[in-house]
This record gives C-alpha cells, structure tokens and sequence, in this order.
C-alpha cells in the first residue's frame, strides 16, 4: 500500500469511527485505536498519539455547537477538569513505561467494561432531586432546553463521587490516547445524577482539554505522527460533526445498543492481539 | 443575572473552540495536500514504533522547518494549534469568570490552566 492509498483508507476509516463516536457521545477515539492497530497494522503508540489529537479535534468541533445549544454546564465542566487533568497526567507518564502488549489488554478490557457499563439497565431518570449542600456551592445546578419546551432545571448530587470517578477517566484518557467519554458520561449520569444530554455535551466538552494535558508529553516522546495523524484528524473531525447534527434528535437507546456492539468486538479483538502479542 | 453573563462566556468559548478547529483543519489540510503532492507513492512504514524525529516533537523544531515549507512541519504546526485550542478554552473562561467576579471559579479555571501549562511547557519542554 502506497501513502496515497493509506491515507484514502484511513480518512474513510476515521470519518466513521469519528461519526460514530459522536453518536454515542465517547469521542472518535475509543474505536480508532483498535481500527489503526487491528486492521492498518500500526503500532499501538502511533495510534495512541493520533487518536488522541483526534479526540481533542471531535471534542472542539462538536462542543462548539452544543455550547450554543446550552446542553452543557460548564461549571461542572471546568470543576471536573482538575480531576481529569491532574489524571490524564499520570495516564501519559505511566503509557511511556507501560510494555504495548500490556497497553493492548488494558485498552481491551476499557472497552468491554465501557460496554458493560452502558448495557446496564438505566433506571428512569430522576426528575426534581432535593438541592445538594455542596453541588449548591459550588454553583452547579443549571437548566437545559428539554424536549417538552421551555427550560428544565436539575440538582447536581454527589459531587465527590463524580470528582473521583473523573480523575480515573482523565488516566485511562492519558494512558490510551482516548476521550473516555463513556466513564466521563457515566459519572454524571450515575453517581452526579444529571440529565442525559447534559452529562453527553458537558464530558464532550470536557475531553479536549483532559487530551491537551497529556498532548504535551505525547508531543515530546515521539508518538503524534504527522502523515498518519493528518488523515485521522481530518476524518474523524468530519464524521464527528455529522453526528453532532444527528445527536439533537436521536434516539438514545438505539445508540446505546449500537455502541455496546462494536465496542464488545473490538474490545476482545485488542485482549487477542494483547496476548498473543500480534500486536506492535 | 448571573445565568446571563455564563450565556455570554459559553457563547464566547464556543466561538473559540470553532475557531480554533477551523483553523486548524484547514492547516492540517494544506500540509496534507503538499505531503501527498510529493509522496503519495512512497511506501509508509508505522508498524515499527522510531519516534518522530527531533524536529517535529516541538514547537521550536517545527517552526524551523516551516521556513523551508516542510509540509509534515505544516501538518505538525496545524495539529499543535489544535492543542492549543482547549487551551484557549480555558484561558477564555478565566477572563469569563474574573469579568462575573466569580472567585471560586476563577482559581479552579486557574488549577486546571497550571496544569496544562506544565504538560505542554514543563513535561519536556514540548513546546
């Protein structure tokens, strides 16, 4: 295959990886990942590197469009970034000395554990929560546009909980080059309790600025490739705002399944080449 | 009065951060386009992990060679303004909330800028 060929193959590649991604509210990177290093036989550290300038693209693109919608609270936003960024750092230290056989496992093992995580039945989501002292304090209950019309208000809960979570998806995020939007998603859905839309467009907006934290060390170790990056970067930029126009009116359970899907296959097809060690 | 002025600062962000990726592509994009005028038949090789070399892994190598109009230095220089743009993000919320008077957010806007810095300026002098 000739550069030209590789880079149609990977624009193609990446701009469904990106649209689907977005969709599902987990970034482009989660499946590029495995899509560079399973089918263009690329080492885990080039993908890792171009996936993660991907995902700080998908999250840019994509947030710039629900900020305007007022879906995402950026208080919350700003509040769990210290979570993550302080992460994301010790994820990108720690996938410099990491072996890549091992990084091929634990990117697997993320992936099923995101699937599992959005399979389990999600309990009707609780409307007019009591206000909780500390989220009151730190000014984090917000309305959004509800599907009804008109503003719906929310209370944030367990904020602790939420924080914690955050700083484990910022290292996950370091060590794999990925946005972990479905922890992300899945700390302020469970533990903070806010509306669906809400916590997809808020960790969104979220993962560009956990990615920039560990983009640093990825930059200066050698792993953001230029000729591989560029078609990456442009495909799953694509796809992502194609889906961000979707996502206003799709239905969630049908993205939900969708994602779990793709994500299981991929996610064995990586602890496969992990333990084998057909992996670079 | 106070959801008001957050209206403005997410408005403003969300301008920045289209901004930022707008320009961005578009300099990714032409690099692209020149790297592939001059080696789109050659044959690529990332199934061995080398290390990008010395001058495209900062900011100081890449502007270096975009005087001789590299083009991966130009697709390098696109995927840092990239970086650059949550970055901007965040130093725009920090204007946002000193405008709002906002303390508290101002010094966690503050924590979460620190520690980007010290990724991008202090980790390896990336930049």
């Amino acid at each position: 295959m000739n550069v030209l060929e590789l880079t149609v193959l990977l624009l193609l590649g990446s701009l469904t990886a990106g649209l689907l991604g977005s969709l599902t509210g987990l970034g482009g990177g989660v499946v590029l990942v495995p899509l560079l290093t399973i089918f263009f036989k690329v080492d885990i550290r080039y993908a890792i590197g171009a996936s993660l300038v991907s995902v700080i693209a998908t999250s840019s693109g994509a947030a710039a469009a629900y900020v305007k919608e007022g879906f995402s609270n950026i208080r919350i936003g700003m509040f769990l970034e210290i979570a993550t960024t302080v992460g994301a750092l010790c994820g990108a230290f720690l996938s410099t000395v990491v072996p890549t056989k091992v990084l091929a496992i634990i990117f697997g093992l993320v992936l099923l554990y995101s699937a599992y995580l959005s399979r389990k039945p999600r309990t009707a989501q609780e409307r007019d929560l009591p206000p909780d002292p500390l989220a009151t304090k730190l000014k984090m209950n917000g309305s959004f546009p509800s599907e009804e019309g008109g503003f719906r208000r929310y209370n944030v809960q367990n904020v602790p909980a939420g924080f914690s979570v955050m700083f484990g998806a910022g290292a996950i995020s370091g060590l794999l080059g990925i946005g972990s939007g479905a922890v992300k998603v899945l700390a302020m859905d469970h533990a903070m309790k806010l509306p669906f839309k809400v916590s997809t467009t808020t960790s969104n907006f979220m993962i560009g600025v956990t990615a920039a934290a560990s983009a640093g060390i990825y930059l200066n170790r050698g792993y953001i490739d230029p000729g591989l990056a560029m078609p990456v970067v442009l495909g799953v930029l694509s796809g992502s705002l194609l889906g961000a126009h979707i996502l206003m009116r799709a239905e969630t359970k049908v993205l939900r399944l969708l994602f779990s899907l793709v994500i299981v296959a991929l996610g064995v097809q990586m602890i496969y080449a992990g333990i084998t060690g057909n992996i670079s | 009065m106070i959801r008001w002025s957050d209206r403005k600062i997410e408005e403003i962000v969300g301008e920045i951060l289209r901004a930022g990726v707008i320009v961005s592509a578009l300099v990714v994009f032409v690099g692209g386009f020149l790297y592939l005028i001059g080696n789109a038949w050659a044959r690529p090789d990332y199934h061995v992990f080398r290390g990008e070399p010395a001058d495209l892994k900062s900011l100081g190598g890449v502007l270096h060679d975009l005087r001789r109009l590299h083009a991966l230095a130009i697709i390098q220089l696109g995927l840092l303004l990239l970086i650059a743009t949550p970055v901007l993000r965040v130093v725009a919320s920090i204007v946002g909330f000193v405008a709002e008077g906002d303390r508290m957010y101002i010094s966690f806007t503050a924590i979460v800028l620190s520690i980007l810095l010290y990724s991008l300026l202090g980790s390896g002098s990336a930049f």
